[in-house]
C-alpha cells in the first residue's frame, strides 16, 4: 500500500460499515447471535483496514495529504469526491473505528431495550461512516453531507434505545445540531461565491485565504461558529448534551462523547481557522472567554449532580472548554494541544460512558446516593478501573488527560497571530480561571470516588450478589485503559504524528 | 400557419388517451372497469417517449406562443413521471371504492394535458388556458367522495377560490394586455421596459396575476383552501393536488415573472420574497398542531411552497441580473423535481395506511415499522428528504436555494436565508414526530393488516429508491435543470 496512490483503501474503509450496515439490514432479524457476531466481524475488519493504513502512513510527510481521492462528484455546482489524510486526520480517524470496534464487542453481550440488534447495529455502522467521513473529507460539500449523515441514526440511537427522556433528548439533539449545521451551509457557500475560484477544495481555500472584506471575514466565520460550537459543544450552546448523554443507550453515549463532539473542533481547526484566518483572529477571544465559561460552568454543574452518567457528560463540558482554549490561543502548541485534548477527551470520556453504562447494568440506577460506596469491596476490579479513569480524567500527569489541559493553558498563556499585543492580560486571566477549573475537576471526580468507591457497601447491596468486570468488558475496554497510560507517558505518540500537519495549518493561517 | 406536430405529440397522445379512456368507460361493466388504469399508464408512457424524444430540441409552434425547450421538457417530464405515479397510487383506492373510475382517469388525464401545456406557453390566453385545463377536472376530482360532507366541501372550497383566482388573475392580464398591446410575453417585457416602473396601474395588474398564481401554489395568504380541499378529497387526488397541480402553479409563475415581467423585478422581487417568508413561516407553525397526517403535509406542502418562492424573493432585473436568475430558476425547478419524488411518496404511503379505516391520525402511525417495515422505511425516507436531511434528495433542494441566494448575496438574501434555517428546524420538529410515532411508539390493538398492493409498493419503492439515488447523483436532475436562458428562449 503506498501512501501516495492507495486512495482506495481509504474509500474501502469508509464505505465498507456502510455496506455492511446494508448487509445486517438483509438478514432475518431472527439471527439475534449471529448479527452481533457479523458487527463485529464488520467493524474488525474496517478496524484491521485503518491499522494497516496507519502502517503505511508515511509519517516523515505528515503534513501533506496521504492515500488521497479525488474524482468529480457533481459537476453542476463543482463539488468534488475529495478524500485524504494529513496528520490531523489519522488520529481521529483512527479512534473512530477503534471505538466502533470496541463497541460492537460490548454489544454482543450488552443491548438495551427494546434489543433488535438488527437496527441497532446497521445505525451504528451508517454512523460509523458519517463520523469517519467528516475527519477525511476535504471537499466542503462532501464534509457537510457526511456531518449530517451523523444526525439521523444517532437520533434513532438515541430515541428508540434511550432511556426515560429519550423523545425530548433525540428530538432536542436533532433539532439543536441541524440548527447550527445549516448557518454553516449558508457561510460554505458564502465563501465559495467569495473566494469566486469555482471550487469547494478546504485545500485550495485555505491556499487562497484570506480574502473578501472584514465584515465577510465576521460572519461567514459566525455561521461555521454556529455550527461548530454547537457540536463542540461550547457554552452556552451545550444544553442539548447532556441531555443527550444521559439518555442515550451505552454505545451512543461512548460514540457520541468519543468521536462526535471531536467533529466540532476537527472543523474548527480545518476548515474554520485557515480559510477564514482574519475571521478567527477577530473571534479568538471570544471562544477564549466562553471556553473558559465552559470549563468553570462544567465542573459547577458537576458538582452538583447526582447522576453519574449526567456527571459525566457534563465533564464533557469542561473538558471541550480546554480543547477549545488551546484553539483560542491561536498557535502552534495550542492547536497540538486542542488535537490532543480531543484524542485524549474521546478515549477517556468513552471508556467513562463504557463505565456508567455498566454501572447501571448492576446496580439498575445511576444515583450516587442510592449506590452509596463500597464499590472497592463489593466489586473491587470494577472500582479500579473506575478510579484509573477518573483519575486520568481529571488531569493526572502521567495518563493522557494531563497533555491536552497543561498544553493548553500553556499555550494561553502567550497567544499567537499578534493576539497576544492586545489581548495579553485577558488570556492571562483566562489561564488562571482554567487552573482553578482543574482544581474544580479535580474535586468532583475525587468526591465521586469518595461516595461510591470507598467506605462499606450499603445494606441493600451488601448481600445481593453483583458481578465484577465480565470477560467482554476487558475486551472492549483494555485497548482504552492502555491508551490511556500509553498516550500519557509517550505523548509523542500524537504530538508528533500531527506536528508537521499543525505547522502547515500555521501557515496557512501566517503565524 | 403550419403546425409543428412532433411539438405538440405529448399533449395529442395524452389527449387521446383521455378520450379513449373515457369511452372505454361507456363500453366496460363491473371489474372489467380496471383496466382502464393500466389503459392510461400505456398512454402516459406514450407520452413520455414522446417527450424525451424533444430533448436538447429547440421548436416553437403557434407563432412562438407555443415553445419546446429544455425548461419545458424537464417540466413535462416532471408532469409525466407524477401522473405515473399517481396512477399508481390509485389504482387501489379507485378500484375498491368502485366509484367514478373512469371519469376520475378521464379527468386525471385532463388536467394533466393543461399542465405539460404550461411550461411551454409563451402567451397569456395560453398560459390562462392551461391553468384552467388543470384547475376545472380538479374542481370535479376534489368532490368525488360525493356522499362524504368534507368531500363536497372541499370541492366546493377549491372551486370558489378557485374562480376567484381566476377572475383576478384575468382581470390583471386584461389591465396588462391594455398597457403593452400584446399577450406574447416578451412583447410584454418589452412593453412594460418601455413604460417604466413608474405606472401605478401597471403595477397592480402585474400584482393581480401574481395573486392568482399566488392561489394555485397556496401560497399564505391564499393559502386557506389548501388544507380543507386536501383532507377532503380522495387522498390520490390531494396528492396530485399537493404536488403536480402545485408545480404546474409554479412552472406558469416562473414564465409570467422571469419573462414577462422581469423588468419590474425590483417590484416583485421583494413581495413574493415576503410572501415566501410569511408561507413557509406560517405553514411550518400551523403543521406543528396537526393531529391528522393528510392535514399535515397539507400543511407541510403550504410551508414547502414557500421555500420555492424564496428564489423568486431574489430576481433581479437588467442585463448583469442573468447570473443570479438562471440561479434562482434553477434552484426553483431543483426543488420541484425533488418535492415530486417525496411528496408523492409521502402521500403514497399515507394511502396505503388509511385505505381501509377513515381515520388518519398520526397516532395510528404508532408501530408502523412493526406492521409494515417498507411502508415505514418510505415514510421516514420522504419525511427526512422534505425536511431536507440526508441521505436524500430534499438535502440538495434546499442547497441549490441557499446558493441561489449566496450566488450574489443582498441583504434580503441574508435575512431569506435565516428564515429558511428557522423554519428547516420548526419542519423537522413534525416530521420527526411522525418517524418517531412510526418506529418508537407501540401500535394499538386491531388495527387491520395492511395490504398495499403491488403498483402501490412498486411505486413506494421507486421513489424512495429514488429518494436516495438523487442524493448520491443530483447530477440527474441538476446537469438537466441547469438552463441557461430560460429567458432568452422564450
Amino acid at each position: 500500500m503506498d501512501p501516495n496512490t492507495a486512495g482506495w483503501a481509504l474509500v474501502v474503509a469508509l464505505f465498507l460499515p456502510l455496506v455492511g450496515a446494508g448487509a445486517l439490514a438483509m438478514m432475518p432479524a431472527s439471527m439475534d447471535r449471529q448479527i452481533r457476531r457479523a458487527a463485529v466481524v464488520i467493524t474488525g475488519v474496517a478496524f484491521a483496514l485503518v491499522v494497516a493504513i496507519t502502517a503505511f502512513f508515511d509519517f516523515g510527510r505528515s503534513g501533506e495529504l496521504q492515500f488521497t481521492t479525488d474524482v468529480p462528484w457533481i459537476t453542476a455546482i463543482g463539488a468534488r469526491f475529495e478524500l485524504g489524510m494529513d496528520g490531523i486526520s489519522l488520529p481521529l480517524f483512527f479512534l473512530t473505528y477503534l471505538l466502533t470496534f470496541l463497541c460492537a464487542i460490548y454489544t454482543t453481550k450488552h443491548l438495551p431495550a427494546p434489543g433488535k440488534p438488527k437496527a441497532f447495529l446497521s445505525l451504528m455502522l451508517m454512523l460509523q461512516t458519517g463520523m469517519a467521513g467528516t475527519f477525511v473529507a476535504f471537499d466542503l460539500v462532501l464534509f457537510f453531507i457526511f456531518w449530517e449523515l451523523v444526525l439521523v441514526p444517532m437520533f434513532f440511537m438515541i430515541g428508540m434505545w434511550g432511556g426515560a427522556r429519550r423523545d425530548y433528548a433525540s428530538v432536542k439533539f436533532f433539532l439543536y445540531t441541524l440548527f447550527g449545521s445549516i448557518f454553516m451551509l449558508v457561510a460554505f457557500l458564502a465563501i465559495y461565491f467569495q473566494a469566486g475560484a469555482e471550487t469547494w477544495s478546504i485545500q485550495a481555500l485555505s491556499e487562497m485565504a484570506p480574502f473578501g472584506s472584514a465584515t465577510f471575514q465576521t460572519w461567514a466565520f459566525f455561521g461555521i461558529f454556529l455550527g461548530f460550537a454547537i457540536k463542540v459543544p461550547m457554552w452556552p450552546f451545550h444544553t442539548w448534551l447532556p441531555d443527550a448523554h444521559t439518555e442515550a443507550p451505552t454505545v451512543g453515549s461512548v460514540l457520541l462523547a468519543g468521536v462526535l463532539l471531536k467533529m466540532g473542533t476537527y472543523g474548527f481547526i480545518r476548515i474554520a481557522l485557515p480559510i477564514l484566518p482574519e475571521g478567527s483572529v477577530r473571534f479568538a477571544p471570544l471562544i477564549g472567554v466562553l471556553a473558559v465559561i465552559g470549563i468553570i460552568y462544567g465542573s459547577l454543574c458537576c458538582l452538583a449532580q447526582t447522576d453519574v452518567k449526567r456527571l459525566i457528560a457534563f465533564s464533557s463540558v469542561g473538558h471541550m472548554g480546554f480543547v477549545m482554549l488551546g484553539v483560542a490561543a491561536m498557535n502552534e502548541a495550542g492547536i497540538q494541544a486542542a488535537l490532543f485534548g480531543n484524542i485524549a477527551h474521546g478515549i477517556i470520556t468513552g471508556m467513562l460512558f463504557f463505565l456508567a453504562g455498566s454501572l447501571h447494568e448492576r446496580y439498575h440506577t445511576r444515583e450516587i446516593a442510592v449506590i452509596g460506596g463500597g464499590m472497592l469491596k463489593k466489586i473491587p476490579r470494577y472500582g479500579v478501573v473506575l478510579t484509573f479513569v477518573a483519575v486520568a480524567s481529571l488531569g493526572l500527569p502521567g495518563l493522557a488527560g494531563f497533555w491536552g489541559e497543561f498544553t493548553a493553558m500553556w499555550a494561553a498563556i502567550s497567544p499567537g497571530l499578534g493576539i497576544g499585543d492586545t489581548y495579553s492580560g485577558l488570556y492571562l486571566g483566562l489561564v488562571v480561571f482554567a487552573a482553578i477549573g482543574t482544581v474544580l475537576t479535580a474535586g468532583y471526580f475525587l468526591w465521586l470516588l469518595q461516595r461510591v468507591n470507598l467506605g462499606e457497601p450499603s445494606e441493600r447491596w451488601a448481600a445481593e450478589p453483583l458481578d465484577d468486570v465480565m470477560r467482554i468488558e476487558w475486551v472492549s475496554w483494555t485497548p482504552l485503559l492502555v491508551l490511556i497510560l500509553a498516550l500519557g507517558i509517550f505523548p509523542v505518540l500524537i504530538f508528533g504524528v500531527q506536528d508537521a500537519a499543525v505547522t502547515n495549518l500555521m501557515g496557512y493561517l501566517g503565524g | 400557419m403550419l403546425i409543428d406536430w412532433l411539438a405538440i405529440a405529448p399533449e395529442i397522445a395524452l389527449t387521446v388517451t383521455a378520450l379513449v379512456v373515457l369511452l372505454a368507460d361507456l363500453n366496460l361493466r363491473g371489474t372489467a372497469k380496471q383496466l382502464i388504469a393500466p389503459l392510461a399508464g400505456i398512454g402516459t408512457v406514450v407520452a413520455i417517449v414522446f417527450t424525451a424524444v424533444l430533448w436538447g430540441d429547440e421548436r416553437t409552434n403557434f407563432g412562438g406562443t407555443f415553445v419546446i425547450n429544455d425548461f419545458a421538457v424537464v417540466f413535462k417530464l416532471l408532469f409525466l413521471g407524477a401522473l405515473l405515479a399517481i396512477l399508481g397510487i390509485s389504482w387501489r383506492y379507485f378500484a375498491e371504492s368502485r366509484y367514478f373510475q373512469g371519469e376520475y382517469y378521464f379527468l386525471l388525464l385532463t388536467s394533466f394535458v393543461g399542465m405539460i401545456i404550461m411550461p411551454s406557453a409563451r402567451d397569456l390566453i395560453l398560459l390562462f388556458i392551461a391553468l384552467e385545463t388543470v384547475s376545472v377536472p380538479a374542481f370535479v376530482m376534489a368532490g368525488m367522495r360525493k356522499r362524504s360532507l368534507y368531500s363536497s366541501e372541499a370541492a366546493l372550497k377549491f372551486f370558489l377560490i378557485g374562480v376567484l383566482s381566476v377572475a383576478l388573475m384575468l382581470f390583471g392580464m386584461s389591465m396588462i394586455y391594455g398597457f403593452t398591446g400584446s399577450t406574447y410575453l416578451p412583447d410584454i417585457a418589452a412593453g412594460i421596459e418601455a413604460i417604466g416602473t413608474t405606472e401605478p396601474l401597471l403595477l397592480g395588474a402585474v400584482m393581480l396575476v401574481i395573486v392568482g398564481f399566488g392561489f394555485k401554489i397556496s401560497a399564505v395568504p391564499f393559502h386557506f383552501w389548501a388544507p380543507d380541499t386536501y383532507a377532503g378529497s380522495p387522498m390520490p387526488v390531494a396528492a396530485m393536488l399537493a404536488v403536480a397541480s402545485k408545480a404546474a402553479g409554479f412552472a406558469g409563475l416562473l414564465a409570467i415573472t422571469f419573462i414577462a415581467f422581469e423588468p419590474l423585478a425590483e417590484v416583485w422581487a421583494p413581495v413574493l420574497g415576503v410572501l415566501a417568508i410569511l408561507t413557509m413561516t406560517l405553514g411550518n407553525l400551523v403543521a406543528l398542531q396537526q393531529r391528522d397526517l393528510i392535514r399535515l403535509l397539507a400543511y407541510s406542502s403550504v410551508a414547502q411552497a414557500g421555500y420555492m418562492l424564496i428564489p423568486f424573493g431574489l430576481a433581479r432585473s437588467g442585463p448583469d441580473a442573468v447570473v443570479v436568475n438562471d440561479a434562482a430558476v434553477q434552484a426553483v425547478m431543483f426543488y420541484l423535481v425533488a418535492y415530486a419524488v417525496m411528496n408523492i411518496g409521502a402521500f403514497g404511503v399515507a394511502i396505503a395506511v388509511n385505505r381501509r379505516t377513515a381515520i388518519r391520525s398520526i397516532a395510528d402511525y404508532a408501530g408502523l415499522s412493526a406492521r409494515s417495515p417498507l411502508l415505514a422505511l418510505g415514510m421516514t425516507v420522504f419525511l427526512l428528504s422534505l425536511g431536507g436531511a440526508p441521505p436524500t434528495v430534499g438535502l440538495w433542494a434546499k442547497l441549490e436555494i441557499v446558493r441561489a441566494a449566496m450566488t450574489d448575496a443582498t441583504p434580503f438574501g441574508v435575512v431569506l436565508m435565516v428564515f429558511l434555517v428557522i423554519n428547516s428546524v420548526i419542519a423537522f420538529f413534525y416530521y420527526l414526530r411522525v418517524i418517531k410515532t412510526m418506529w418508537m411508539d407501540e401500535a394499538r390493538e386491531g388495527l387491520p393488516e395492511l395490504q398495499p398492493g403491488f403498483n402501490l409498493s412498486a411505486v413506494v419503492v421507486v421513489l424512495m429508491v429514488g429518494t436516495v439515488v438523487l442524493f448520491v447523483l443530483p447530477g440527474l436532475i441538476s446537469g438537466a435543470t441547469s438552463l441557461t436562458g430560460l429567458v432568452a428562449a422564450g
